[in-house]
């Protein structure tokens, strides 16, 4: 056969060791048996005849190639090297020819025929729905032994570490589905096993569910979510599994395509990497912390060891967090790991931090992720001499679009940058609506050295309001001193319109203040003309679109405000509506459902007043602790003083 | 230049430990653990002070006939040690005050990687790089 071999491809024989030859004519069998339309089981390509027995059908044997995971190209190389093109068909020698060339690709060779005269491990197909293809792997997992051990002893040095931890990630493989769903870019060296297990599922019978996979289910239990019984087990997995398996099929298709370049993240796995980095900080632009990394890293069931130097690979800056491009390094070393290939002795150049952040520049995240503290954040970082964050600080400026949803970045941000600006900054934020974080954006763009937000904010004050801006009339009840808010702004809203807010934690609520002083106003010029000043009020709300209106406001500023200073008001309020209320039928109507307008617009002032209240509380903990820190720090970094000093 | 590092930790076990390998392991070893006693001395003298006035840097522990030991402590108490050939008069105290530097940012890496436990022996590939080009570096 190998003589044949040879001379079918006219160069020197391709010398098969007991294991090739097994596999090869295992698959040789598969292929032509399938072309013969024999008792392959259930494969659905029977139907190609070739001439003569001893012939594999194209269409199996290119599947089988394709099944590979070699880009198309080379298979054509791979073919034509092989003489199949010139005979016309795939012989035996072609045909094993053309395996060793798809083992020598594979292993990164050039597509040649001196590739093959060297050792060569087997090659690898990726599985795919065919059972007849199934068994196109190591005829000895057919039995469902989980052992890839024919493989390993042909392996090269370069898998010999892999083999050490081949019964643990045996073990591991199945476990990808806890871990969300699995990661996957680079070619599936050693996978088959895995794909094996993965294509049994989804030819899915229950009788799928075999030894093999019994076999891990032990292993699996300890992570899988599901903890049902072992009958359960596999089909919740088989369907997470197969779900996942989709996506690995999917993301491999187009990644593997480079099989001398394992450490290109492609978009797809960009993507993938980036959700995971949301599902763990929602801000993209945050770290994630050492620990929380961790426990999501250890669910991938990578020794502890890896898991380590990995990390040492990927945080560059060495902080003890995360960005996301350190993160998508990681994720993808890990990927790759868990895909056998060995771990870099360096971070590859296409993973490092600046070529990743330039590749895939900052994609537009949903609005309502991105925050204003990031962008503080990273402002008063460069003020820290933080370098690093350089370069993902002048994308942040980029994007203006802020929002409330502070809590769990904050924590994160806080935790790293430890800025003295930022920690007293930080609780004033939530109180600043929308337009003053775009405000921020802007000058925190002219000038990266600001650590100041209120700065930042002052230089923002001119730009009128954003229309629908429910949470500016919540007031910050404590911090808002009616007496002082209401004499400035007395005479402003004797024009009759209501000022622009400005929205600044002084006056965090100068629309309120304002409505509140207007309704004043109008309550106390309005004894008598009560149509008057409801009508009025209620006019200047509407083209305001300031929800809570001025009759309104009247009745409303009690429950809104709890400072004494609103006694007076109060008791104004009350004869002024009892005044405004009796006359009028027909300004009833309107007011009903300004009324009805208004307490809405009520529930959700206050709805808002209790979450920013209670972020307040929160970030003035955070405060505490951020300050105990940098405490801490400074003092370390003062006794390492003395000894830098040469 | 170093012939032998150590790190070691506060309990005085040792997290790390490396030596050229011209020579019999076991001797440095030794001396390093000998030297642990000079620094325990060292740090008590200093400790009747507060901890913030005491220096990092130790200095020469003890000269031997054919090394120097060098000595450097944290402030958790985790201390690193130093080997030099006492032949290698070229080196002066500057170079090793900055040596310990070195070793100290590698071992605050080291500290922040996540998946490290404190009291665990170092394995971290950065920290051995480091300290080969510590101990090759000058010859």
């Amino acid at each position: 056969m190998e003589a044949a071999a040879g001379g079918g491809c006219g160069s020197g024989p391709p010398l098969l060791s007991e294991s090739e030859q097994q596999c090869y004519s295992e698959l040789f069998a598969r292929c032509a048996g399938a072309a013969s339309g024999g008792p392959g089981p259930g494969h659905p390509e029977t139907s190609r005849v070739a001439s003569g027995a001893a012939t594999a059908a194209a269409g199996p044997v290119a599947d089988l190639f394709r099944a590979s995971q070699l880009p198309a190209e080379t298979l054509h190389q791979i073919t034509e090297l092989c003489g199949a093109k010139r005979v016309g068909y795939f012989g035996p020698t072609q045909f094993y020819v053309a395996l060793k060339l798809i083992a020598a690709v594979q292993s990164g060779l050039p597509v040649r025929i001196e590739s093959i005269k060297c050792e060569l491990p087997l090659p690898r197909f990726m599985m795919s729905k065919n059972d007849g293809e199934m068994r196109f792997g190591n005829p000895a997992e057919l039995h469902g032994s989980k052992v890839q051990i024919p493989y390993l002893t042909t392996e090269k040095n370069s898998f010999k570490r892999t083999d050490d931890e081949e019964k643990q990630q045996e073990t591991q493989s199945p476990t990808m589905s806890p871990f969300a769903s699995p990661p996957s870019s680079p070619p599936h060296y050693q996978r088959v096993p895995l794909s094996h297990g993965y294509s049994k599922l989804r030819s899915s019978t229950e009788q799928m569910h075999p030894v093999p996979y019994e076999g891990r289910q032990p292993l699996v239990q300890p992570e899988g979510p599901s903890s049902g019984g072992p009958g359960t087990k596999p089909l919740r997995h088989q369907a997470s599994l197969i779900r996942s398996f989709s996506v690995e099929r999917e993301l491999q298709d187009n990644s593997s395509s480079y099989p001398d370049e394992p450490w290109r993240i492609t978009e797809e796995q960009r993507e993938y990497y980036v959700n995971q980095f949301r599902s763990l900080q929602p801000d993209p632009s945050s770290f994630i912390s050492g620990s929380v990394a961790k426990n999501f890293f250890t669910k991938s069931k990578l020794s502890i060891p890896e898991l380590s130097y990995i990390w040492e690979l990927s945080d560059a800056d060495c902080d003890g967090a995360l960005t996301l491009p350190e993160f998508c390094a990681a994720f993808h070393l890990i990927v790759a790991r868990k895909n056998g290939y060995p771990l870099p002795e360096g971070l590859p150049p296409t993973l490092q931090p600046e070529y990743l952040q330039a590749a895939f520049p900052k994609p537009k995240w949903d609005c309502a992720l991105f925050d204003s503290y990031s962008e503080s954040m990273p402002t008063n970082q460069q003020a820290r001499d933080l370098n690093r964050m350089e370069t993902s600080v002048k994308d942040m400026a980029d994007f203006p679009v802020p929002t409330q949803d502070v809590t769990g970045d904050d924590k994160q941000a806080l935790k790293s940058t430890l800025n003295e600006a930022v920690p007293k900054d930080v609780p004033e934020d939530p109180a600043t609506p929308k337009d003053s974080n775009n405000l921020k954006a802007r000058p925190r763009s002219r000038s990266y050295s600001s650590t100041s937000i209120e700065e930042a904010m002052k230089r923002g004050e001119d730009p009128p309001t954003p229309p629908p801006r429910p949470q500016k009339s919540h007031s910050r009840a404590s911090s808002l001193d009616l007496n002082k808010v209401f004499q400035p702004s007395v005479p402003a809203t004797k024009s009759g319109l209501l000022p622009p807010p400005p929205a600044l934690p002084p006056r965090p609520c100068p629309s309120q203040s304002e409505q509140v002083s207007e309704a004043e106003l109008p309550s106390q010029l309005n004894r008598a003309p009560s149509q008057a000043a409801e009508s009025s009020p209620a006019k200047k709300d509407v083209p305001h679109s300031q929800p809570p209106s001025k009759p309104i406001r009247r009745k409303f500023r009690p429950e809104n405000q709890s400072a004494e200073s609103q006694e007076p008001s109060t008791t104004i309020s009350g004869p002024a509506s009892g005044a405004s209320v009796k006359p009028h039928p027909t300004v009833q109507k309107q007011s009903s459902k300004q009324k009805k307008a208004i307490q809405t617009a009520i529930r959700k002032n206050k709805e808002a007043n209790a979450v920013l209240a209670r972020l307040n509380s929160e970030l003035q903990q955070q405060l505490k602790e951020v300050h105990q820190e940098r405490i801490a720090l400074e003092n370390q970094l003062e006794q390492l003083r003395p000894v830098t000093v040469l | 230049m170093a012939v032998c590092v150590a790190v070691i930790a506060k309990e005085n076990y040792p997290l790390y430990i490396r030596s050229t390998p011209m020579e019999n392991e076991l001797k440095f070893h030794y001396m390093v653990h000998t030297s642990l006693d000079v620094v325990d001395e060292k740090i008590s003298a200093m400790g009747k002070a507060l901890v913030d006035q005491r220096e990092l840097y130790l200095g020469l522990l003890y000269p031997t006939e054919d090394y120097k030991v060098y000595g450097y402590v944290t402030n958790s108490k985790v201390k690193f040690v130093m080997v030099v050939d006492s032949s290698n008069t070229a080196l002066r105290d500057n170079e090793i005050r900055s040596m310990f530097r070195k070793l100290h940012n590698s071992y605050t890496d080291v500290m922040c990687n996540p998946f490290y436990n404190p009291g665990d022996r170092i394995q971290s590939r950065a920290f051995d790089n480091m300290v080969t080009s510590m101990m090759i570096q000058v010859c």
